[in-house]
């Protein structure tokens, strides 16, 4: 049995607790609503830049993507040009359909026995539909918050707001964004749970952040519909913290503190989880490489230089020996002793040891053609 | 760990670029800039009465939820007077009582929704009663 949603789950709590209580305390305030957001910022800017930075350090020695259509290959058979693309454009196109659209989660199947012993494999939607409702509508929150981070508030944000609040249910308004986000992660959370096999391989660090989500939504939602904060007040706390004039009004009660709380945590645990996703995405090479391998010599960059010492060279070093004991050789004419003794060595030892050499150049993309060159030569 | 070298630098670089930019542009646009709360503007008629229909915090606080109450009671109960919790009586009507004692709107309830970034669609249907005259 895996319980380690357990242990996640009493962390939020302990955490909720903790910033709800510690709020009450002399100089508390200060620290929840000053102290501990900054420098959860400050980690999360500079946790973020560094394994991004340690990702592009990581050599990629082979073109990976993961394709589904036809690669480009004769000019008579059609290329799907964004599934399998060969060129930029197409790779850009892909991402932004990966990224807006999450196109290869679209694909999900899933396998089972049917009947006993029948293997069939389904299309399996839910998990997109949820992932991208979630993400959107974590997204819409995250951008609807900035009004708090602006003076004036520009229109494109009110008109979010209007548009999210279109149902115009009760006052204040309900946003569809904050229920559909706590109802997605609970839906992402109960997949988890409820699938024997997604449950089997599902770890503390896969239920910890769904649950601070949902904590932080739960938080949100009960601000803004139960038990009420006076907006104005925090409005001008968190211009306070970026005109870098901090100051704590009252006002603000310790429901507020536990949201903001909760999300210095999901910031300062973001760059260090899983949820790194967010700029892995666009590193990842199965997504964001060309799918040009035929048309293109691609080098492993951490290839050292090999020596090597071809036949033709091994026969030009010891050709007299060889025919002193008469081995058989492939070039006999030179290596005659009867004829000119200055000429055998000469002409053909300086051009032998250079062509083997070409392709082995790792800074070179050579032409297609290259690595046959020695051959064709002789 | 020895420095390894690093791929495709310019368009990681680019990329941290906008990200660094996005994060940091709250604070940039707001730079030197002070916003504090709005100075709200008492109509003579609301500092004659001293008191709003509850109290302060209240008000601030859930004055939205008062007038779903409000509407709520009106049109669907065909009732329309409202007692305080200090017995005092009210008529349950946005134009004719909030805005009777608030009766400067763009002074009172326009500068605070400004500020806080809300848009109540009230008026798309209510007046402002001065506006009218
Ligand atoms: C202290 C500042 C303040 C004042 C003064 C004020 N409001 Fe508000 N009002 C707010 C805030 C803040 C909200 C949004 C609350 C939220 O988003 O949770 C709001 C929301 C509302 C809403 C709900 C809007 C929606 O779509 O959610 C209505 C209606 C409303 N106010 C009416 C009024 C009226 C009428 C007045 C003047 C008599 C007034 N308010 C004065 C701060 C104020
Ligand atoms: C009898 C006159 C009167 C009526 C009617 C009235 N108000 Fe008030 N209102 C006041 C006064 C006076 C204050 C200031 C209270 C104080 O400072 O203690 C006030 C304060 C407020 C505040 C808080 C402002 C702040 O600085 O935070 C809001 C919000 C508000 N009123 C909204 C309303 C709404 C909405 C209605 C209609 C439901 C309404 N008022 C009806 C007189 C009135
Ligand atoms: C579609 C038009 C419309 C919109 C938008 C609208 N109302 Fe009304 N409202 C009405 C009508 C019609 C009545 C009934 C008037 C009556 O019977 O006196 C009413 C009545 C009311 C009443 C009680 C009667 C009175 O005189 O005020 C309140 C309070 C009220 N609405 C509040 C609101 C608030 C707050 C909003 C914004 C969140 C709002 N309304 C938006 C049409 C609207
Ligand atoms: C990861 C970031 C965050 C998430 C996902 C989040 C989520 C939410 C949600 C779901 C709500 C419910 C109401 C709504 O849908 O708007 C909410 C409300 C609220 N949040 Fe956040 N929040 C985040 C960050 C913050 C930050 C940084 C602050 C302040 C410094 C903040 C302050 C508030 C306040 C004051 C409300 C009440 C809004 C109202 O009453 O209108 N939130 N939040």
């Amino acid at each position: 049995m895996n319980i380690s949603y357990l242990y996640s789950l009493i962390a939020v709590i302990v955490l909720a607790l903790f910033a709800y209580v510690g709020s009450k305390f002399g100089g508390g305030e200060a620290l929840f609503g000053i102290i501990f957001p900054l420098l959860a910022g400050l980690t999360f800017t500079v946790g973020f830049i560094y394994r991004i930075v340690d990702w592009a350090r990581s050599p990629v020695p082979f073109r990976i993507p993961t394709t589904c259509g036809q690669q480009k290959s004769l000019p008579w058979i059609e290329s799907a040009c964004i599934e399998n693309p060969t060129t930029t454009a197409g790779v850009v196109v892909r991402m932004i359909l990966e990224v807006v659209l999450f196109r290869s989660l679209f694909r999900n199947t899933t396998c089972e026995l049917k009947e006993g012993d029948k293997l069939a494999y389904r299309w399996e939607i839910w998990l997109w539909v949820g992932a991208l409702a979630f993400h959107y509508a974590f997204f819409t929150v995250v951008v609807r918050h900035l009004r708090f981070f602006m003076e004036p508030v520009p229109v494109c944000l009110q008109f979010l707001e209007t548009l999210d609040g279109f149902l115009q249910i009760g006052l204040p308004g309900l946003m569809l964004s904050g229920v559909v986000l706590l109802a997605a992660a609970v839906f992402l959370f109960l997949r988890r749970i409820l699938t024997p096999h997604v449950r089997y391989i599902s770890l503390a660090s896969d239920y910890f952040p769904l649950f601070l989500i949902m904590g932080i939504a739960f938080s949100g939602i009960l601000m803004r519909y139960f038990t009420k904060v006076e907006i104005v007040n925090v409005k001008a706390f968190t211009m306070g913290l970026v005109t870098l004039q901090p100051h704590i009004p009252d006002g603000i009660g310790g429901i507020f503190y536990v949201h903001l709380f909760l999300v210095s945590v999901l910031l300062v645990y973001f760059p260090f989880s899983k949820l790194m996703h967010l700029g892995g995405i666009f590193m990842s090479p199965t997504r964001n490489l060309t799918t040009d391998t035929r048309a293109k010599r691609h080098i492993n960059p951490w290839n050292s230089p090999v020596k090597i010492h071809t036949y033709e060279h091994y026969e030009d070093e010891f050709r007299e020996k060889m025919v002193d004991v008469g081995l058989p050789v492939d070039k006999m004419l030179e290596a005659q002793p009867p004829e000119a003794p200055e000429a055998p060595e000469t002409p053909e030892a300086p051009e032998a040891p250079e062509t083997p050499e070409v392709p082995e150049k790792p800074e070179v993309p050579a032409e297609p053609e290259a690595p046959e060159a020695p051959e064709k030569k002789e | 760990m020895p420095k390894k070298k690093m791929y495709d630098q310019g368009k990681v670089f680019a990329g941290l670029a906008i990200f660094v930019g996005l994060l940091i542009f709250p604070f940039l646009l707001n730079l030197g800039k002070a916003a504090p709360a709005p100075e709200l503007k008492l109509s003579d008629k609301a500092k004659a009465a001293k008191e709003c229909v509850e109290s302060k915090a209240y008000m601030t606080a859930e004055h939205m939820q008062l007038l779903n109450e409000w509407r709520e009671t009106v049109v669907r109960n065909a009732q329309r007077v409202y007692v305080n919790s200090s017995g005092k009586k009210f008529e349950m009507s946005l134009s004719n009582t909030c805005l009777d004692c608030h009766s400067e709107k763009a002074e009172f309830c326009d500068k605070c929704h400004n500020y806080a970034a809300v848009t109540p669609y009230c008026w798309d249907c209510h007046v402002d009663p001065k506006e009218t005259m």
